[in-house]
């Protein structure tokens, strides 16, 4: 269906190809996975099935993509678009009309399809969807998951034979991804469409794969094989096959309960070894207090970082949280976990006083954000935001650094210092933009730490970044929290709450539903559950590190 | 997921299943009835400067906003438009108080300490009397342009402005899409910049203020290009500007009936204006518009769009035009039988009465509010994601 030959792209200004000798057939109805660490070109390889690359990004195109018979070369983009759909990394900039059921029919007009047949599959893809109860609303009002289903419902609705999908579920909660790829398999098991589709979250999605390829580094020539053969060679790979790999399970498996089924001997072994408790400095407040009025005793516990009582916020005449109690303590990490929309960003912002709350009361430290100057507030609380680019200013990472300096009043040097620290190879004269996903967070990472607040708060951290930037932010954060910052991050990434996380807090409609030590809320909760956590049940092992570390 | 999951989050459980869906927004009015009928009411608040007409004309149309704008973003504008007219109207005001105004008047309000001013600017004044005359021919004055304003919130707010656009023609279709663009573009850029001021507060930077604003720019600039690009690839990719093949003598013959056509508007416009050119200027005029129709409607056959659910232009969609289409056409028939009683004096200053007849003619306008369908109602909660 999709054929590659010989393929390399190289783009305009840069020596290197960005890939090279692609060379590599996808048959039709099946769902390959494109695999690989960040910046190995899983993109480009993406944006030259639909035609993008070159025709609309430039650069040069050696050898022959052909998708139905059709080769890219001669036909542009637009005269691909009944044979491809794509729908890119940001469902936002996607969409063209402004509610769900004119953005549904919009690829269908440009095709010049007649009314009633629009009409029919409209309807048709609203139902597969499950977006029936939507169809009049505007896309600005729907959450995330909604969104990316709307997205890929209006690249369904010309029926392309070809459906090409870069990161679909990165942005989205457990839940929410799942809907995304049931939907999927759906499309290729009833419909035979044949989708491409790269993604980070591996864990995710390697289940619902029939083929993998494997771009193992950049310029190195991607090769395609089953999910096993793969994985059992891939730099990637998720917690379900790092484990299979420790257990020198074979073949190895994929999917959870592949893995429970092998896993009888491992957890016999496990037995007589205790997980190890991820250390609290002081104990969590309880999740529960019977009497709200009563005082709970500080008598025993360090004064906390950050306090937050009885809070309720309204955005857009929308309560965003309401009621909300939350008490971080010095040198504690903290994650906060929901569904698109359930509050924690709104949770976040409150701490740093970019929202007023509607009632309750914010502390961080001794201040309280809304009423505090930001020159003064950095120093208490420090925010990197889910876009961390938008905290960067300037045309240099030097420059970027200095100004940080003189923002957090500190010494010349202190943030380029950080960043030598966390993040070695980045020279001072590269462009802020030019950076990757992960050196990017964590030049924003060392520009909020410069003014050292001790209460750190992140935002979907690790999206867009690949397994390797994530472990190394893994270990820069437990760093920073055994120096004694508090850490509290929002975030869909179960593993990452696994591995970091002494306590979990679950929101949902703006409220607390549950707060307590991972290991304990995570694991009761089928969708938020890290994959260690649902093998090894009933016993409470959460990440592969522990299971490595008892085994030794 | 599916049925099971998402039908525990339906408000009334009571209720089985309904065989017909609920009417979708579809069967609400064509947009461009919702537009000419507040213009008209528009139209019909420049006939008068009578403040209890013009405050019943707004009463109207915040009237029939009430019942029967639709719950989207785009329907908030309304409160901005609203806004914006008190602006007008205070502004007019303020000039009125300090520039003084050339209403003679004997009712004195107040004396402002007047600024001698050199003799090249004679004719402007600064500060002097205030009078009540000037006051209340200001008021009268700037609330006609504050109704005007509410009619057009009205319409922004009643009939979303790209599904208007969405009814121009074919060959029109590509100005339709870059003005709709450009529509949504300007509420992202205003999203941009809040979130990179918020982004200056978390730098410690202070983010009130102009320069807080100016230092956000060019990173605003910079993501709003990116957005743009990234809306053209997915535009292209989805199939936007495909083209019929064309035999080349219809291109030629469109090309030469529009550039013909534009030509005969010139030259017929510019015989209209001269005082030679009479004889020649209608016809030619005439002509050229003709020719340009022709081209656009043959330029036409070269997209290859189709139109999903094109709004019906139905009875009510008449019903709604045609109230007011009459209310404007009432009152322009008011203010030459009885100028007196639609523009009341204010030298002398007297008390303006409510003529009775235009009044009830204003009051036709209220019939959308009873001949169009509801709007769905508002649900309680805005955010409602399937549960799993």
């Amino acid at each position: 269906m999709i054929r590659f030959e010989n393929v390399s792209v190289t783009y305009d200004g840069v020596p290197e190809p960005a890939v090279r000798d692609v060379d590599f057939e996808v048959p039709e109805g099946e769902l390959v996975l494109l695999v690989g660490p960040s910046g190995v070109g899983k993109s480009t390889i993406l944006g030259a099935v639909s035609g993008l690359v070159p025709h609309f990004t430039g650069g040069t195109l050696h050898g022959r993509v052909t998708v139905a018979g059709r080769d890219t070369r001669t036909h542009k983009p637009r005269e691909l678009a009944d044979v491809v759909g794509t729908v890119g990394q940001d469902p936002l900039s996607h969409f063209v009309t402004d509610t769900v059921e004119d953005e549904l029919a919009y690829g269908m007009e440009s095709l010049g399809l007649a009314p009633d047949v629009m009409r029919r599959r409209v309807e048709e893809t609203l139902d597969l969807l499950g977006l029936a109860d939507l169809r009049n609303r505007p896309i600005s009002t729907l959450s995330g998951g909604q969104q990316q289903r709307v997205a890929i419902g209006s690249v369904l609705t010309p029926h392309p034979r070809v459906l090409v999908l870069d990161e679909p579920t990165s942005a989205l909660d457990p839940a929410a991804a799942e809907e995304v790829l049931a939907v999927l398999q759906r499309l290729v098991h009833d419909l035979g469409t044949t989708v491409l589709m790269a993604e980070h979250r591996l864990e995710r999605v390697i289940q619902y794969a029939d083929q993998v390829a494997l771009l193992p580094g950049p310029g190195e020539r991607p090769w395609l094989g089953t999910p096993a053969e793969v994985m059992a060679v891939s730099p990637v790979y998720p917690p379900v096959v790092d484990l299979g790999r420790l257990a020198d399970w074979s073949p190895l498996p994929l999917t959870v309960r592949d893995a429970r089924r092998k896993a009888a001997a491992l957890r016999t072994r496990l037995a007589d070894h205790e997980p190890p408790q991820q250390h609290n400095p002081t104990p969590p407040p309880p999740t529960r207090r019977l009497f709200k009025r009563t005082k709970p005793d500080h008598a025993t516990t360090a004064a906390p970082v950050a306090e937050v009582r009885s809070l309720a916020v309204r955005r857009d005449r929308v309560q965003a949280l309401r009621d909300v109690d939350l008490t971080v303590t010095p040198g504690e990490t903290l994650a906060l976990m929901g569904r698109n929309g359930a509050g924690k960003s709104t949770l976040l912002s409150a701490l740093v006083g970019l929202v007023t709350p509607a009632s309750g009361s914010v502390r961080t430290g001794d201040a309280i954000p809304h009423r505090t100057r930001p020159r003064d507030l950095v120093r208490r609380v420090g925010l990197v935001p889910q876009e961390p680019r938008d905290l960067l200013y300037a045309d240099t990472v030097a420059a970027e650094c200095a100004a940080a300096d003189r923002d957090a009043e500190a010494p010349p040097g202190t943030c380029r210092a950080l960043l030598t620290e966390l993040l070695p190879s980045v020279a001072d004269d590269t462009h802020p933009r030019d950076l990757s996903e992960g050196q990017r967070l964590t030049l924003a990472l060392a520009v909020v730490l410069t003014a050292r607040p001790p209460l750190l708060l992140l935002d979907e951290p690790t999206r867009g970044l690949d397994y390797a930037a994530k472990a190394r932010l893994v270990r820069i954060l437990r760093g920073l929290a055994s120096e004694g910052h508090a850490i509290v991050m929002a975030t869909h990434d179960v593993e990452l709450a696994a591995e970091l996380a002494h306590r979990v807090v679950l929101l949902a409609e703006g409220e607390v539903i549950a707060d307590g030590p991972s290991a304990e809320v995570v694991v009761a909760s089928p969708s938020f559950a890290p994959q260690v956590a649902k093998i090894l049940a009933p016993q409470h092992w959460l990440t592969v590190s522990q299971v490595r570390e008892a085994l030794r | 997921m599916g049925e099971g999951g998402r039908s525990g989050t339906r408000q009334s459980p009571a209720e089985h299943p309904t065989p017909a869906q609920p009417k979708p927004a579809h069967a609400s009015l064509h947009p461009g009835a919702w537009w000419l009928w507040s213009l008209a009411l528009g139209t019909a608040a420049t006939r008068t400067t009578n403040p209890l007409l013009l405050t019943l004309l707004i009463t109207t149309s915040a009237y029939v906003v009430a019942t029967r704008r639709p719950n989207t973003p785009w329907s908030r504008s309304y409160g901005a438009f609203v806004k914006l007219a008190a602006a007008v109207l205070l502004i007019r005001l303020a000039f009125a108080v300090i520039l003084g105004s050339p209403i003679p008047g004997t009712h004195v309000l107040v004396h402002l300490p007047e600024v001698p001013l050199p003799d090249w600017a004679q004719g402007i004044r600064l500060g002097g009397k205030v009078t009540a005359e000037a006051l209340t021919f200001a008021l009268y004055d700037a609330l006609r342009l504050a109704t005007l304003l509410i009619c057009v919130g009205a319409a922004n707010a009643l009939a979303n402005p790209s599904r208007l656009l969405k009814s121009l023609p074919g060959a029109l279709y590509e100005l339709g899409v870059a003005v709709v663009v450009a529509l949504t573009f300007a509420p992202n850029l205003i999203a941009d910049v809040q979130r990179l001021r918020a982004a200056r507060r978390l730098r410690g930077r202070p983010d009130k203020g102009i320069r807080g604003l100016l230092h956000v720019g060019l990173p605003v600039l910079e993501g709003a290009l990116e957005r743009s690009v990234a809306l053209a690839a997915a535009m292209d990719a989805r199939g936007y500007g495909r083209t019929a093949e064309v035999p080349p003598a219809v291109r030629r013959t469109t090309a030469a009936l529009t550039l013909g056509g534009l030509l005969g508007v010139c030259a017929g416009t510019y015989g209209l204006l001269t005082a030679e050119g009479g004889t020649y200027g209608v016809p030619v005029l005439l002509a050229g518009l003709a020719s340009a129709l022709a081209g656009l409607w043959l330029g036409g056959r070269r997209t290859l769009r189709t139109r999903y659910r094109p709004d019906a232009w139905d009875a009510r969609a008449w019903l709604v035009t045609a109230s007011g289409v009459a209310v404007a056409a009432l009152l322009t028939l008011a203010a030459s039988r009885d100028p007196g009683a639609l523009h009341p004096g204010v030298v002398p200053l007297v008390a303006p009465t409510l003529p009775l007849w235009p009044a009830a003619a204003v009051l036709i306008g209220l019939l959308p509010a009873f001949v169009t369908p509801a709007p769905e109602p508002v649900r309680t909660t805005t955010r409602k994601e399937p549960t799993t």
